[in-house]
């Protein structure tokens, strides 16, 4: 990869140690991906905030880099492991709270937005179409590609970080229009579909296709069904990109087949203690959607739904969070299912969901059983 | 054998090899660099100490993360080899200073489980 000398100076550590390392992660994924160059992005959104999944390793090091860092474009950020204003409902160690206090002030001082989403692409203003971004949360990262017209890679904790620190990206792999064809088609099969239906293709998509995949078999995609098929894919691959077209390429069938072994994959128990929503945290459109749905109902177990804090306001004038609060449910912001201390085996043995996400990380990091059902299922079978 | 070089350095060790892509922050224990995976080829093994060999990360960006722990608590693998670098193994090496190369696909399946190698990410050569 070919730097500029200003590029160079910074990765010699003539502009301080912080930006050495930066240059030095951008640099080693430039040679991983070919890339020829670095060029701008505009913004960074950045994965890495829940104490749970970056340990006191990570809590150390952003501690240490907010000493003397600042972000240089436009920083947004993923949820944390907590909802501070809630935290006396749940026995959380003091610990913990601790640990994530430090690194919401690490984010915070280094500049970034106190966003604590992983749905950027819903609650934010987005740049016009074709403007490199520097995505990590891989679900945020392929709806940037495949549904907002942005441009990034399916970045990393780290390279997001650099990015966020020098406004630069390697222009490589989905940066380069000609690497955003997909080479693969999966053809849906599936006759009746809903979100549940669509996380199943998206991580059975995500296994067998390379940077970019088409698929076919299906024209209309509402927002929950898209935001399950980007989640689904994110987590068991590293396919940052999907069209709704017939592709060149290999054609692979997703039928009820390659679904039911997705499924015995991922739902290990037939029942649950409690239900989760909210893996992409939920977004206006699904909570007013959620609302409708309970409207003369209420849950039988206990219903923890996560959002985005910039969408409390909306729900609660809009009456959506009463009718829902009514119905038994519980609002969770600025955190996410996925490596929630909220939830584990300690306190739970099994989590009825409909993220296919939020399966497989309840499942091997919080190690508690999942019942994967689709909403409408849920609202069916468990409320009354 | 020839390889691309991601991430400098050099080691020696026992070749850990996997046919499973790695979801980092599901996959492995940061505490302990044991595979946590039920469903994963090397489920039940540990990465600590090992030249871990797999064809490339998949999932979480957080893998990185996971990456930079394993070394935090002495439990990271010794170096990488990958079959192709994705960008969040190579930014979690990257940070961590642990030797990360890419070999093409006939050299990648002639690495053999449990041989020991002498890694040189610098000149570019696996012995």
């Amino acid at each position: 990869m070919e730097l500029t000398k200003e590029e160079e100076a910074a990765l010699d550590g003539k502009h301080g140690e912080t930006l050495a390392l930066a240059y030095r992660v951008l640099v080693a994924i430039g040679e991983a991906t070919e890339s020829e160059k670095l060029i701008p992005i505009e913004w960074a959104h950045l994965s890495g905030v829940n104490y749970n999944t970056i340990g006191d390793a990570g809590e150390q090091f952003l501690s240490h880099l907010s000493k003397d860092t600042k972000f240089k474009v436009k920083t947004t950020v993923n949820p944390m492991g907590l909802d501070f204003d809630t935290i006396s409902k749940y026995e959380l160690n003091e610990q913990f709270i601790q640990k994530q206090q430090s690194i919401k002030d690490s984010y915070e001082k280094m500049g970034a937005i106190p966003s604590f989403s992983c749905i950027p692409y819903e609650i934010f203003e987005l740049p016009k179409k074709g403007t490199h971004v520097s995505f990590a949360e891989s679900n945020a990262a392929i709806y940037a590609n495949s549904v907002s017209g942005l441009k990034t890679n399916k970045e990393g904790a780290f390279s997001a970080l650099a990015s966020a620190i020098t406004g630069k990206s390697p222009c490589s792999d989905l940066r380069d229009d000609k690497n955003r064809k997909p080479n693969v088609t999966i053809q849906m099969k599936i006759k009746n579909k809903d979100e549940l239906t669509y996380g199943m293709l998206g991580y059975f998509a995500g296994k067998v296709a390379g940077n970019s995949v088409a698929i076919s078999g299906t024209t209309n995609l509402d927002k929950r069904s898209c935001k399950s098929l980007c989640a689904g894919m994110g987590t068991s691959g590293r396919c940052g990109m999907f069209t709704l077209e017939e592709g060149e390429g290999e054609k692979i069938d997703f039928d009820d087949k390659e679904m039911q072994n997705v499924r015995d994959e991922l739902n290990t128990s037939e029942s649950g203690d409690v239900i989760t929503l909210g893996s992409p945290q939920l977004g206006l459109e699904e909570i007013s959607d959620l609302a409708v749905m309970l409207h003369g109902k209420s849950f039988r177990k206990r219903c923890m739904i996560f959002c985005p804090r910039a969408i409390k306001k909306q729900i609660t004038d809009l009456g959506y969070a009463k009718e829902i609060e009514r119905a038994g449910g519980e609002f969770l912001y600025d955190c996410c299912i996925c490596l929630t201390p909220l939830i584990n085996k300690d306190n739970v043995d099994s989590v009825i969901t409909n993220s296919v996400k939020g399966a497989y990380y309840l499942r091997t990091s919080n190690g508690v059983d999942v019942n994967l059902k689709s909403l409408s299922q849920i609202v069916r079978e468990e409320t009354k | 054998m020839n390889v691309q070089v991601i991430v400098k350095g050099k080691t020696k060790g026992a070749l850990l090899v996997s046919r499973n892509p790695i979801n980092f922050l599901g996959g492995i224990d940061k505490k302990t660099g044991l595979v946590r995976d039920e469903n994963h080829d090397l489920f039940g093994k540990s990465i600590a100490n090992k030249i871990l060999v797999f064809p490339f990360g998949v999932g979480s960006s957080v893998g990185a993360y996971t990456i930079y722990s394993l070394k935090y608590n002495k439990r990271a693998p010794l170096a990488m080899i990958c079959l192709k670098a994705d960008i969040t193994t190579a930014s979690g090496c990257a940070i961590s200073n642990i030797p990360l190369v890419v070999v093409p696909k006939r050299d990648y399946e002639s690495l053999k489980d449990g041989s020991k190698v002498s890694l040189d990410a610098i000149k570019g050569n696996i012995l």
